[in-house]
């Protein structure tokens, strides 16, 4: 069985798949990758299934050492990566030889860079996933993020070690957006239609604080409904929760299941990808949308992420 | 609260599931004590809401049907008005048709409904988008709503949980008892002494929502929340008591701590408490609270 080696773990890097859903009578939510579909793609590349166990970098890349040849891919953001001093494309797999160290460095882009590995991270599962939930300490790597001299089995699938490589126009479209489509949250009406306006109008800024849990927005101050509390209810990913004080959160994939402030809008399941690659600082906004349309770009992107041609060999 | 009241103690530990009897015993060693409770039955109306594009919200929170006098809503908050906090016997009807939905929902698993996240009066529907559209997971959830009266829900455990109050375990119980005029052991009494329903989990894995609190203890929240509060930490806010299974921030006050895990990876069910689970707080010292945490890590 194949082994990486993390000499440096980055600045915080998880094992993730495509969650664990359908345990939220426990309170426990889905988790998974932030950028489910650079992970998807990943493991595309490398031969796996798409929902394979990949490691998932913040900001900051690690240095990774490959005991025995295996087929990588890297997807998402551009963390400047080099195998043994040479540079290798994002979005393309390469081969790693045995002894060969990947190293990477600060983003240069979006937030999140993925490393897939044909055979896949190999966990012991917690509820059917290999993610990892921080907050519980549950799942991926020993329920944490990766350390220094940790040691990673690659899972025993093997294929053709077989270059592919993501068209320029799947690329192109699935671009991460800066713009987030939304749909109305459950109590758009509770809020003035001044406060509202204000939500559409503004750019916000997204605070250093976030994290898989929640993005922290700051910005123009939504005024929030007063008179009376709510009662706490389930909660979507992406559902944008107005708190006391008024500056928006986004629940992310690490979200608490249920919540008790009023929630504005949702974005949409288009874009959900798009918010793992939003960095602190970034600056972004926000537009309405119906649900038919929402319905109709979360078709488009399947029907593309469906496509034989999406990924060359 | 006559219904959180009645109490009807089994004589035998543990659920049909072979694995978890064997569990349940174990965990008994261990301080944990679970046996039954009763429950009574309610009926009435629900009002569906779409929440994402791939989720919808279903509400039992029609109060008029319940036939408790509100006064009328200022214009424009009817959403608002409905979802006032927790009132005992609304809540408890509204959250038994949450369980039973639930229920139902376990039993007869629709495809492409991926996840439900309940709470006190509604459940939140998560389905996939490229199968349903909303109105067609209404359609199916309906019909579902029209077989609530047949359900049977399980038989509802009681779960004894040991609690060390006051001191380093429950920083806030003396602000609690100044607030409201107590001593410490009438505070630890009006605590230990109720029974309380699991109206469901949320927020983090493994977390309880239990109530209804004793209205001599109804406190506020925290005006600032702490940044970490520890694992088993019991705490209490408005007329809910719940306890933190892991370390997260937290706006409860914090009256005691429990060296019970109540959520683990291992444990069959995962969760110590499950929805419409039963719940008594044991108050025990601190020489046994360290016992039980040796033996629980």
């Amino acid at each position: 069985m194949g082994v990486i080696q993390v000499q440096e773990p980055g600045l915080f890097t998880t094992v993730q798949d495509l969650g664990r859903e359908g345990f939220g009578a426990m309170g426990v939510s889905a988790s998974g990758a932030a950028d489910a579909i650079s992970l998807r793609l990943g493991n595309r590349m490398v031969g796996n299934h798409e929902g394979a166990a990949g490691l998932e970098m913040t900001l900051l890349g690690g240095m990774f050492t490959f005991l025995e040849r295996a087929l990588l891919a890297l997807t998402g953001s551009d963390f400047g990566a080099t195998l043994d001093g040479k540079p290798v494309e994002l979005w393309s797999s390469f081969e790693a030889k045995a002894g060969q160290t990947l190293r990477l460095g600060p983003t240069r882009s979006g937030a999140r860079c993925y490393l897939c590995v044909q055979g896949g991270i190999a966990v012991e599962l917690f509820l059917g996933s290999a993610s990892t939930h921080i907050l519980s300490g549950l799942g991926g790597n020993e329920g944490r993020a990766l350390r220094k001299e940790d040691a990673l089995k690659i899972g025993a699938e093997r294929g053709a070690i077989h270059e592919r490589r993501l068209t320029a126009r799947a690329l192109k479209e699935l671009q991460p957006r800066k713009v987030l489509r939304v749909t109305k949250g459950p109590q758009s009406d509770w809020f003035p239609e001044s406060a509202r306006r204000l939500f559409y109008e503004s750019r916000y800024r997204v605070a250093e604080e976030s994290n898989r849990m929640g993005i922290r927005l700051e910005g123009a101050i939504v005024p929030v409904p007063s008179g009376g509390e709510m009662i706490s209810e389930g909660v979507s990913l992406g559902a944008i929760q107005v708190p006391e004080g008024g500056k928006p959160i986004i629940l992310f994939v690490e979200q608490q299941t249920t919540g008790g402030y009023p929630k504005i809008a949702n974005v949409i399941s288009a874009d959900l990808h798009s918010l793992g690659q939003l960095r602190p600082r970034d600056e972004i906004r926000f537009e309405r949308v119906d649900w038919e349309t929402a319905r109709a770009l979360l078709r488009e992107q399947e029907k593309l992420m469906a496509s034989e041609d999406l990924i060359s060999g | 609260m006559a219904v959180l009241n009645r109490r009807v103690h089994g004589e035998h530990i543990g659920i049909t599931a072979k694995g978890q009897a064997r569990c349940l015993s174990h965990l008994r060693e261990r301080g944990v004590r679970y046996t039954f409770a009763n429950m009574a039955t309610a009926s009435g109306g629900a009002r569906f809401e779409f929440a994402s594009d791939q989720s919808l919200l279903v509400y039992f929170d029609e109060l008029r049907e319940t036939g408790r006098a509100e006064s009328g809503p200022p214009q424009g908050e009817k959403s608002r008005a409905q979802a006032r906090p927790l009132q005992s016997q609304i809540a408890l009807q509204a959250n038994e048709k949450v369980r039973k939905l639930l229920r139902l929902l376990e039993l007869e698993p629709v495809a492409g409904v991926r996840n439900v996240h309940p709470a006190y009066c509604s459940l939140l529907v998560k389905f996939d988008g490229l199968r349903f559209r909303h109105h067609e997971v209404e359609s199916i959830l309906r019909g579902y709503l029209e077989r609530l009266e047949e359900i049977k829900l399980p038989e509802p455990r009681l779960v004894e949980i040991p609690v060390c109050y006051g001191g380093e375990f429950g920083p806030d119980l003396t602000e609690v008892c100044a607030i409201h005029g107590l001593t410490r052991a009438q505070v630890i009494e009006l605590h230990a002494s109720a029974e309380y329903l699991v109206y469901f989990l949320g927020f983090v894995p493994g977390f309880a929502y239990l109530g209804e609190l004793s209205e001599a203890l109804v406190t506020p929240r925290l005006a600032v929340p702490r940044r970490r509060v520890p694992a088993g930490s019991v705490g209490i806010a408005g007329n809910q008591t719940g306890v933190y299974p892991f370390a997260t921030p937290g706006g409860w006050r914090l009256i005691g701590r429990t060296p019970v895990a109540m959520f683990r990876d291992e444990r069959e069910g995962f969760s110590l408490l499950a929805i419409g689970d039963r719940v008594r707080f044991a108050p025990i010292s601190a020489e046994r609270f360290g016992e039980l945490e040796k033996e629980w890590a």
